[in-house]
């Protein structure tokens, strides 16, 4: 143990974290289940990805820019928003990539910059510190939250059209007519968010505040930072779906306040 | 097409394309009257339906709603004036009251009092109270709540699909009595889709026969 009292890990204690993946893919094998392949691509990936985040922090720690953080930003958001649509089930058409992205684009940046300025402090809020873990989990949980977002909407405004022109027959307007539509795949993105904050402290201990008490960090101290985080993660998540359903509903509708028809949506370039 | 002068038409179509779905040359309905439309399945009844509430549009040709075509007409104003109700009755979550009150508040209406939509169940041959619950009702009350939700609407033109397909013959015959005579009383125009001949020559003023997405006749229906 060394002064601040963080055990570090040795290499070898690493290796051994390996080795358990290795008895992992034993035994998935030993019961057919084909899934050796992702096991080994995720771990490798992980690794891998982990290794450079560590050799960016370790810079920006050293050399703090307010142009590399930007930079570092934009790139996290480019990353999330490509892998949104890589989570979505039905290929997208350029109206809903263009609305996923300033949907999620909008609903971190506002959530990131209040919590950077008003609940973590002006005078720190452009720390590397504090920006890259805190962008990474509000923009984490967002792009979460937007893909099941997506997913549900896309799904009910296919199972739900007798619904939704039934509605329209009666003079409804393509809002009102998507409105429950809209309303149930808000829940569903903030669902998860929600399971989380009701689980927490009782079923898990998030990983944020394992991490910091792990490090030597009073669990007083982390405990307030991961409620400020929590909600931080709410609002984010949910100011990213509002953002997204307010505006992607229009998508399934023409100008005459017709319900297209799927393939005239979501795949039409 | 033989049309006396005193009658307007409220829908005139002129080389009406839709897909290979439906082609109609020249139609005219007459406003004020019951119309039915008649057909196999599969001729395209419900496409015309839906062209009319311009829930869909055609590829080429045009709809002329009184005397204006329908491009030139606002979809949510027209179909707060020409109502359809699908041949699958939509149940909208909520109770029966919800559900009859649905129509008026998806166009902007005022909403009338409890007295008034129990009326209407009557017209309809509901016995149910205003707070139970929708979802449990069977086919054939689904469609009379449908009905009913339409007909509370007093919309100009009701354009129905196959509104008596789930109730038997003696339910069928009250209930389709009742609603012609609640339309003449309000001077709504009615158009009706039926796959049943009985029912359009005992109800309909002009029977429209399509086959394979176009007419191939017309009749003047003259009972009573
Ligand atoms: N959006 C659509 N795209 C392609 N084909 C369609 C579409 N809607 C309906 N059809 C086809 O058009 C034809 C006419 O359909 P429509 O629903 O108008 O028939 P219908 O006369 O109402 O039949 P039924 O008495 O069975 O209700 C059918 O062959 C149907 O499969
Ligand atoms: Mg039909």
């Amino acid at each position: 143990m060394n002064k601040s009292g963080i055990v570090d890990i040795e290499l070898w204690q690493l290796m051994a974290a390996y080795a358990y993946v290795i008895v992992l893919l034993v035994i998935v094998r030993i019961m057919g289940i084909k899934r050796e392949k992702i096991i080994v691509m995720s771990s490798i990936r992980m690794t891998l990805q982990l290794i450079i985040a560590g050799y960016i922090l370790i810079y920006l720690f050293n050399h703090p820019s307010f142009w590399f953080l930007i930079l570092l930003f934009l790139l996290m958001e480019g990353f999330a928003i490509n892998n949104t649509f890589k989570r979505v089930k039905v290929p997208l058409n350029r109206e809903l990539k263009k609305i996923i992205a300033y949907s999620l684009g909008g609903g971190t940046t506002i959530s990131l910059m209040y919590f950077l300025l008003v609940v973590i402090g002006s005078n720190t809020w452009n720390d590397p510190r504090y920006f890259i873990p805190i962008a990474g989990m509000l923009i984490g949980n967002s792009m979460t939250g937007i893909s099941l977002g997506i997913n549900r909407l896309i799904d009910s405004m296919r199972t739900e059209r007798d619904r939704i022109e039934g509605a329209l027959m009666l003079g409804a307007t393509p809002k009102t007519a998507s409105k429950d539509i809209v309303n149930k795949a808000f829940d569903a993105s903030i669902l998860p968010t929600i399971n989380s904050m009701l689980g927490m402290g009782i079923v898990f201990l998030p990983g944020m505040m394992t991490g910091q008490i792990l490090s030597g960090t009073s669990p007083l101290i982390a405990i307030k930072y991961q409620i400020a985080i929590m909600l931080g993660i709410l609002g984010s998540v949910a100011f990213t779906v509002l953002i997204f359903v307010h505006r992607a509903y229009k998508v399934f509708f023409n100008k005459d306040a017709q319900l297209l028809l799927p393939e005239e949506t979501v795949t039409k370039e | 097409m033989e049309s006396p002068d005193n009658e307007k038409p409220v829908f005139t179509l002129k080389e009406v394309k839709f897909n290979d779905i439906l082609y109609i040359k020249e139609l005219a309905i007459t406003e004020k009257k019951t119309t039915a439309i008649v057909g196999k399945s599969g001729s395209g009844k419900t496409t015309l339906l839906k062209l009319l509430n311009k829930l869909i549009s055609p590829d080429s040709g045009t709809i002329y709603y009184r005397d204006t075509p329908l491009e030139a007409i606002d979809s949510i104003t027209l179909r707060r004036e020409v109502v359809m109700m699908p041949q699958t009755p939509v149940i909208f979550e909520g109770d029966i009251r919800e559900n009859l009150l649905i129509g008026l508040k998806f166009s902007e209406k005022e909403l009338p009092s409890d007295d008034r939509l129990m009326n209407m169940l009557q017209v309809v041959g509901l016995d149910k109270k205003l707070d139970e619950p929708a979802h449990q009702l069977s086919g054939g009350e689904k469609q009379r709540l449908a009905l009913a939700r339409v007909m509370l609407m007093e919309p100009s033109v009701w354009l129905l699909d196959e509104p008596s397909s789930a109730l038997d013959k003696d339910t069928e015959d009250e209930v389709m009595q009742k609603i012609m005579d609640f339309g003449k009383r309000n001077g709504s125009t009615i158009i009706f889709v039926t796959h049943s001949i009985p029912m359009a020559e005992k109800y309909a003023e002009e029977i429209i026969e399509i086959e394979n997405g176009e007419i191939v006749s017309i009749k003047q229906n003259h009972h009573e």
